[in-house]
């Protein structure tokens, strides 16, 4: 991908040695800031995501509700998860989140990812995925705590969102944020969008009454690049389905990068141990045996 | 079914005998007819068809270099599980073959509490109450049974994640390592032991027959049940009629000072 070329890389996955041409430059950390509580449900977002990434509107299926799709899809990167949430003074309320890749620091679809270079994460926080190395195991589906890579079963190969990082590359915002007509979608670098997030945060809970208003930035993937402002940020469930506490299967973190390597070494000592048994003990032959070079 | 009157391999012999030719020479005896051979080579091809695209799968920091001998990372990927089908659809038959045989007995268990012994070959006879198969072979049977049943099991749930799910699958990845590496390891042991280990066991697998003094070094009991005869002493009787010759050969060198030629020094 022409990205490559434009941004440092942090990590590949399944990749032998070191990263190439880490620390030669600076980069700043970017970040998707998504106010919730400004979000009207318009869904341009939507449309802009497959249109720039140039897929055609893909077949759905209406559940009663709003939301375009039962979830997102290997071409359908981005999806408002509609919610009609009853609060506890019985008023209703439209919970309304976009849904898409949040980028995390701790990437668990690149831990799990077993070919080399399909998983990428870039110095500024951009994990993408290169199609071309992609073997179709399908663990980073496994491995993501936010359901978001998905499998395309013609190509064999797993899709999700870039985060724009062709127009990033080039300077230009993500087309999710350009289309956002109330300004709930922002886009700058990390340190900025937590500011940003933390006093939209306070203005909630100080000016409109929502005592539990607060950022999802969660630290047990190290945190995401994708920030959510929400009204309720101690329920992060309400608003489709966003874990309070994302974790990526222990397989993909100690057991891959601690136990597999043990454990494969563990199975060669038998190799080992044959040859030091025929060298010390030697091999068990029929009886009875001609006495060597005594005839 | 198989009786403790009727020896196995007459069992094997009377129901698959049709299949293929084994030519048992004066001086051998049956191991493996055709039909076991044939299960053996096919469970070990798709063993190792599966095991090396695995690696390549388990480890790309170590074994990515595997993965081009399938055709690369996608076909490596797209071939493994239908290695595993392989593998497991063959083990069922030769589990079917050998789950009479296998079945384990006092012996074995007493076997398993010498394994010590064994392992420092300390007797160069085995004990007598070892049948067809010692208490170790018949472990790696089981190990492969219950092992290869693990394989299959988890291997389904990562196959087909769209109905599993994602801790199904992260669960299975994780038994589905142990149980490989389990028989990685006991791969090692198994070719080890047919091999150099134990001279004149890979006949067993390739002709099918096995000489006499084989059968009564490694399988004393065996030796007893399919010829009628006592191991020990024909044991006993070959070695004392090799002392024989040794002690003819020598009486003849003493009386012909010259080396003589063109002689192997074994017979």
């Amino acid at each position: 991908m022409a990205t490559e070329r434009l941004f440092q890389i942090r990590a590949i996955s399944g990749h032998v040695g070191t990263v190439p041409g880490g620390g030669m430059q600076h980069e700043l950390e970017v970040c998707k800031l998504v106010d919730v509580t400004t979000c009207i449900g318009c869904k341009a977002c939507e449309v802009a995501c497959v249109e720039w990434n140039k897929y055609p509107f893909r077949e759905t299926t209406f559940n009663n509700t709003y939301q375009t799709m039962p979830s997102t899809e290997w071409n359908y990167w981005n999806l408002i998860k509609f919610n009609e949430h009853q609060r506890e003074d019985g008023t209703q309320m439209w919970l309304m989140r976009k849904d898409q890749c949040m980028h995390c620091a701790d990437p668990g679809c690149l831990r799990a990812c077993p070919a080399d270079g399909a998983i990428v994460q870039y110095t500024n926080g951009i994990v993408d995925f290169n199609q071309e190395n992609c073997i179709g195991c399908q663990y980073c589906v496994s491995g993501c705590p936010f359901n978001i890579p998905k499998f395309n079963s013609s190509t064999k190969t797993v899709f999700k969102c870039t985060l724009c990082s062709d127009r990033v590359g080039s300077g230009l915002e993500p087309a999710c944020i350009k289309a956002c007509p109330t300004g709930c979608l922002h886009f700058g670098t990390k340190s900025e969008m937590t500011e940003l997030a933390v006093a939209r945060a306070t203005q909630l809970r100080e000016q409109s009454g929502f005592a539990d208003a607060g950022v999802y930035d969660p630290s047990s993937i190290g945190g995401t690049h994708v920030i959510y402002v929400l009204h309720d940020a101690k329920h992060p469930e309400l608003y489709g389905g966003l874990p309070a506490d994302p974790q990526i299967p222990f397989s993909y973190t100690y057991w891959k990068w601690l136990a597999k390597p043990i454990g494969l070494m563990i199975a060669l000592l038998g190799l080992l141990a044959v040859v030091f048994h025929y060298i010390f003990t030697g091999p068990k032959r029929p009886q009875p045996e001609a006495r060597e070079g005594d005839v | 079914m198989t009786t403790s009157a009727e020896p196995y391999d007459e069992v094997v012999q009377r129901d698959f005998g049709g299949l293929g030719r084994t030519v048992v020479h004066e001086g051998e005896l049956l191991r493996h007819p055709t039909y076991t051979r044939f299960l053996h080579w096919t469970v070990a091809i798709f063993f190792f068809a599966a095991l090396l695209s695995g690696l390549a799968i388990y480890s790309p920091w170590t074994f990515r270099w595997l993965a081009p001998l399938f055709g690369g990372g996608p076909m490596t990927r797209f071939l493994h599980p239908w290695f595993g089908v392989g593998f497991a659809v063959a083990w069922f038959f030769q589990f079917l073959n050998w789950r009479g045989v296998m079945t384990w007995t006092d012996a074995d268990s007493k076997w398993l509490r010498e394994i010590g012994r064994y392992a420092r070959n300390e007797d160069k006879v085995e004990p007598e109450y070892v049948g067809f198969y010692n208490g170790g072979q018949k472990l790696q049977f089981w190990e492969i049974v219950f092992g290869g049943l693990v394989l299959l099991i988890t291997g389904l749930l990562m196959w087909f994640p769209e109905i599993t799910g994602r801790i199904a699958v992260a669960i299975s990845y994780v038994l589905h390592d142990i149980s490989a590496l389990i028989m990685l390891g006991g791969i090692f042991v198994h070719i080890y032991l047919s091999t150099i280990g134990q001279p004149g066991t890979f006949r067993a697998m390739t002709r099918g027959a096995v000489t006499r003094a084989w059968a009564w070094t490694n399988h004393p009991a065996w030796y007893r049940e399919v010829t009628g005869r006592d191991p020990r002493e024909d044991c006993e009787e070959a070695r004392r009629r090799l002392a024989n010759r040794e002690r003819a050969v020598k009486d003849f060198e003493l009386g012909h000072p010259e080396p003589t030629r063109e002689r192997n020094p074994r017979e």
